[in-house]
């Protein structure tokens, strides 16, 4: 006899049992202990099929294959950079991974990307140990000069960016900003000085109502109501 | 002098009241605050961060570490002297093994995750309360956890086995025994067992029990405390 204990979205806490039984498997944040599930993290059910996992609601960034991330160069080593990408771990971002173009072996690394710079990029590996690589061989990818860094929670980033991107076009078309969003947590804002203020506080209002619904549309009203007040 | 009605007139197993609220400080990754009776607590969770000096990390595990302090103006009249000493550094040591069992070290090898816990008032039960509202923090900063624990004293009162000692009972003429408990949910392990003062073995049995029994409700109210923040915004 198997049966599931929870419903699906349901906000549970660590250790509250999800699943008796067999027939259901343990995914993400969660583990098993004999014929039950349990929760590991405070966090959102959901179920597919015979998987129960927790989308947490809080928590540090956990490095993932395929991330594009924001992160500041700390250190230059004899073969790279190492970029501090706001977590407990730096990554590291090997010389024949920076550019397209042919790097020789004299030459200055600091001339490409300076200690203290920003870069966008890719995670290609990460390892148990949570040693991070990244990439900046692809296009979207590069190194960032002017405009401003803000972070968020990194739990947050998915509402920030919204569906097909649609809060971040938004804000985008609001405010005349570039914006370039790490999954990390850390977003880039380029533009005129008023466009990236209101553009910041876009974003941290996402941030602090990310929970609720018709989210669009309540940025919607506010990014008008805040462009109405700068040209009166 | 025989007790048999508590001072402050609470049934034998009746907590103190108790408040309990996560996230209330913005800059850390989790916190919480949590009041039982006149004893306050705060609890600041740091991390997962990188774990400086280098010698002390492990690429195994991560690290837990707590910081206990009273606030100079947390006693009853006295000036705390602020700072580290030995009775903060001894709770700060049993709360990190107390919380230990359930929080998944292997998630953050070579970091730290810093838990500060500071009290602006006490009543008796202080390192209860600490460790109650770091297992709040610790969830709420989204640290894997396999459980929650929940803590309390217990203890005897001349003679009468009690739960939730306030420092009047502490200090009572006769003879006295406090005993902080802390309690996993599911499995009801126990994970702090102190003891001062004098208690029979008949006694100890049941004051255990009692502490399997009153820590429920202390979890009831962790529980509905990070449930709130989650779903108010």
């Amino acid at each position: 006899m198997s049966n599931i204990v929870i419903k699906e979205r349901d906000i549970v806490i660590p250790g509250e049992v999800l699943a008796e039984g067999m027939d259901y498997l343990p995914g993400d944040n969660t583990y098993r202990e004999q014929d039950k599930i349990y929760s590991k993290v405070v966090g959102l059910v959901s179920i597919s099929g015979r998987v129960v996992k927790i989308t947490p609601l809080s928590g540090p960034y956990v490095p993932k294959v395929g991330d594009k991330i924001i992160g500041k160069v700390i250190d230059i080593t004899f073969s790279g950079w190492r970029v501090d990408t706001g977590t407990a771990y730096s990554a590291m971002l090997n010389v024949k991974e920076a550019t397209t173009r042919f790097i020789k072996k004299e030459e200055n690394l600091s001339e490409i990307i300076a200690i203290g710079e920003y870069v966008v990029a890719k995670i290609v590996n990460v390892t148990s140990q949570n040693l991070i690589d990244l990439t900046m061989r692809e296009p979207g990818l590069y190194n960032i000069a002017g405009g401003r860094i803000i972070k968020i929670n990194s739990q947050k980033v998915p509402r920030v960016i919204g569906k097909q991107g649609s809060m971040i076009q938004l804000i985008k078309e609001n405010t005349g900003c570039e914006i370039t969003v790490g999954q990390n947590g850390l977003v880039w804002l380029k533009g005129t000085p008023e466009g990236e203020l209101l553009a910041e506080k876009a974003i941290h209002l996402i941030e602090e109502k990310a929970h609720t619904e018709g989210l669009t549309e309540r940025m919607q009203k506010f990014l008008t109501e805040q462009k109405s007040k700068v040209n009166n | 002098m025989v007790y048999k009605k508590r001072l402050d007139g609470r049934a034998i197993d009746e907590l103190r009241p108790m408040e309990a609220k996560a996230g209330v400080i913005p800059n850390a990754a989790g916190s919480a605050y949590f009041k039982i009776g006149k004893t306050m607590c705060y609890a600041a969770v740091y991390g997962p961060r990188e774990l400086f000096p280098k010698f002390l990390q492990n690429p195994e595990k991560g690290l837990l570490r707590c910081h206990y302090s009273m606030m100079p103006f947390s006693g009853s009249g006295e000036r705390i002297r602020p700072g580290n000493n030995r009775r903060a550094q001894e709770i700060s040591m049993v709360m990190t093994s107390a919380l230990e069992p359930v929080v998944d070290l292997t998630a953050f090898p070579n970091a730290v995750v810093d838990i500060f816990v500071d009290l602006p008032q006490t009543d008796a039960g202080t390192r209860c309360a600490a460790i109650s509202a770091a297992a709040i923090a610790l969830a709420d900063a989204g640290i894997p956890m396999k459980d929650m624990i929940s803590s309390v004293a217990v203890g005897q009162v001349d003679g009468l086995v009690v739960a939730d000692l306030m420092y009047d009972e502490e200090a009572y003429e006769g003879i006295v025994s406090d005993i902080p408990v802390a309690v996993m949910h599911n499995t009801k392990e126990i994970t702090l067992l102190q003891m001062d003062g004098e208690i029979s073995k008949a006694d100890l049995m049941k004051a255990l029990e009692l502490a399997a029994q009153v820590t429920e409700k202390v979890y009831e109210v962790q529980k509905k405390a990070l449930k709130e923040k989650f779903t108010s915004d």
